[in-house]
């Protein structure tokens, strides 16, 4: 058994030994480790240059690895904390982002930012925010997130291998969470949607940190007698959606779980595109679970923004009361 | 910030000066060939101005007046260092080896840059203000890892230097000892705003408290730029980390052709800048030494024109992109969703077609 976070550590260090031009950098990623020993010990096996501790900028982190990048490197640059991204925000979204385009396809720019994201760790400000959506709306930039460790040690992989940029979410309250790691062969490829139990009366649809609260929600619909599909969505852009649509043409009923607030989040735009797609398999509208329009609350209050067990129960029973 | 400090090696009136710091071997041939390039880039420049008012190009940002301080320079990289521009490098990009046509691309509306990067190791122009030093900032780190002897200039101009980016890029070059050069185009304006309004203090000055060496040179005098440019690349070549590069210009014309500077600054200002011309003080030294004759110099306006006439017809009879480009490059491996996108305009496109046949 192994955890998250040391499942994307052990991803990080197979593709560093595989391949010289993969580049780990961020603030204190070396002889700390990282804050959350994501790149533990990694400095002493691959060397200060590849192992980069940098200065305390952000913006000067992914400009810098849009530099080695266009030398010919593969950096894994590490953002501290979600709500510490904006400063680079330009660098990712114009620069990172277009570079491929703008060039007319001659310049490629692959360059993974890894962003620890989400609450529930009783975090101060701007250490519990989910702003995926900011990226997975910028076109030329991929973002996808992983739920369990199995899923960092190899989409980790997959992120550095591609030649586009890469936001990689991962949910920080879980890199605690236990699970076995298959080191031979990826069960999946990079974007692809899994359905991790299968069910006949509603669909749930989650990604990172809010996929395992969405396991426990069905095992409870069960003892109801209601039996819920969970799927994980894995990739936020491009997102994955025939195997969702599959899913909500069997079970009419779909509820979209996740962190980031719900006003123009990930659940509005799936739950548009089921509603083109599945329009007459539908029993109900579909419905979101989110966090709300608000600021991400200090650490006493977070319960009441972060969706839970119960708040995803009452969606469930609201769907069904269609 | 007393003018004074300016390295100059050839005065404006033409006459060759000696800075104990930096001698500068050069040739009488080659210094033929750098007044070739300053009146072909001021030409060329001047052709781009001309073809945006006669509605050619939506927009051009001239490079007028600044030939000097980009053709110098330019001049100073070896095959394999990179150059990273702003949007108005014409002149380096012409020592690069950049066919000018391309530049104009992007102004006309054809693209976003036109150019394979990697042909002449001139980047493509970046428009945000100063993000492109940290890309240089990061390819001098990549340089510094091949173990290569390379170097990397990064241009920007005076109000870049109020920019975060420029900063960080300076701390970050500085920490790593990249091999990388920034350039900094004083050109006095940032659109409407004097430097006075991005500075307490001379522009150079600032590397000091970033731990590199500033120096300050007449962006006008051709042979100071090219002499300060290359001890500066010497220095990273040799491991020793950035310099920063002031050069001392003028932003002769407007900021774009969009711009009116006649809203926030004085005429008699222009005047005392058209005294300092760059190309002026090199064709002044070429004659005094009967270096040059009238033939040469006929000779090279001659071709300027030509380089003109060449420009104005291949940005005329230009391709206009094809549809399909909206979608072709924004990722480099494929993805599902732009392929639907694209496909379901173009039968959108085509079910137009198929009506008017009918």
């Amino acid at each position: 058994m192994i955890t998250l976070g040391k499942a994307i550590n052990m991803g990080l260090r197979r593709a560093l030994t595989e391949d010289p031009k993969v580049l780990v950098m961020g603030e204190d990623v070396g002889k700390l480790g990282g804050v959350f020993r994501v790149t533990e010990n990694l400095q002493s096996e691959f060397g200060e240059d590849r192992i980069i501790d940098t200065p305390l900028a952000e913006s000067g982190i992914l400009g810098t690895a849009i530099g080695l990048a266009l030398r010919g490197y593969r950096p894994v640059c590490e953002i501290q904390f979600d709500g510490f991204v904006y400063p680079a925000f330009d660098q990712i979204t114009s620069q990172l982002a277009k570079m491929h385009a703008r060039s007319l396809g001659t310049l490629k720019l692959p360059v993974v930012v890894r962003i620890p994201y989400g609450g529930g760790i009783g975090a101060v400000e701007h250490h519990s925010e989910s702003n995926e959506t900011y990226f997975a709306h910028t076109a030329g930039l991929r973002v996808v997130t992983c739920s369990n460790p199995n899923d960092a040690y190899w989409m980790m992989q997959q992120a550095i291998q591609s030649d586009d940029p890469v936001i990689f979410f991962e949910p920080k309250r879980r890199y605690w969470d236990k699970a076995e790691v298959n080191e031979e062969a990826p069960s999946l490829g990079l974007h692809e949607t899994r359905t991790v139990q299968e069910g006949n009366d509603l669909t749930l649809i989650s990604y990172g940190p809010t996929v395992r609260t969405a396991i426990e929600v069905a095992a409870v619909c069960a003892k109801e007698g209601r039996s819920v599909e969970v799927m994980d969505l894995r990739t936020l852009s491009p997102l994955d959606l025939a195997p969702v649509f599959e899913s909500a043409q069997k079970t009419g009923r779909v509820v979209i779980l996740h962190e980031a607030p719900t006003f123009l989040g990930l659940g509005a735009e799936i739950a548009s595109q089921i509603t083109e797609e599945c329009f007459y398999s539908l029993d109900a509208p579909v419905l979101r679970v989110g966090g709300f329009n608000v600021p991400y609350p200090p650490a006493r209050l977070e319960e009441h923004y972060l969706p839970d067990l119960d708040r995803t129960l009452d969606a469930i029973d609201r769907a069904f009361a269609f | 910030m007393s003018e004074l400090q300016l390295v100059q090696i050839l005065s404006p009136e033409g006459e060759l000066l000696t800075d104990p710091e930096y001698l500068l071997d050069i040739s009488t041939e080659e210094i033929r060939a750098l007044y070739r390039d300053l009146v072909m880039v001021r030409r060329f420049d001047v052709e781009a101005t001309a073809l945006q008012r006669q509605g050619e190009l939506g927009l051009w940002a001239q490079s007028l007046g600044q030939e000097a301080a980009q053709v110098g320079s330019g001049r100073a990289l070896i095959p394999g260092d990179y150059a990273f521009p702003t949007y108005r490098e014409h002149g380096v990009a012409w020592a690069k080896g950049v066919p000018p046509e391309k530049l104009l691309g992007m102004y006309r509306g054809i693209n976003h840059g036109g150019w394979d990067p990697r042909d002449n190791d001139f980047h493509l122009y970046t428009l945000v203000i100063g993000a492109q030093t940290l890309h240089a900032t990061g390819y001098a780190m990549g340089i510094q890892r091949d173990k290569s002897n390379n170097a990397v200039i990064a241009y920007f101009g005076d109000g870049a230097t109020s920019q975060g980016d420029v900063n960080e890029a300076f701390t970050y070059a500085s920490v790593y000892h990249a091999p990388v050069v920034f350039f900094c185009q004083n050109n006095q304006w940032a659109i409407s705003q004097p430097i006075e309004s991005q500075t307490k203090v001379a522009l150079y000055k600032r590397a000091a408290g970033f731990g590199f060496p500033g120096v300050r040179v007449d962006g006008n005098d051709v042979l100071a730029v090219l002499a300060v440019t290359r001890a500066a690349l010497a220095r990273a070549r040799a491991g020793e980390g950035p310099t920063l590069i002031e050069a001392f210009t003028y932003r002769m014309g407007a900021h774009t052709t969009s711009d009116d500077p006649s809203r926030y600054r004085l005429a008699q200002e222009l005047d005392e800048w058209k005294l300092k011309d760059p190309i002026a003080r090199v064709k002044s030294y070429l004659t005094r030494n009967s270096l040059a004759n009238e033939e040469f110099f006929a000779g090279i306006e001659k071709e300027a024109e030509a380089v003109a006439s060449k420009l104005r017809s291949d940005i005329i009879d230009a391709e206009d992109p094809y549809v399909e480009a909206i979608f072709d490059y924004v990722y480099a491996e494929p993805h599902p969703i732009l392929d639907a996108e694209k496909s379901a305009y173009i039968n959108y496109l085509e079910s137009f077609t198929e009506g008017e046949k009918k």
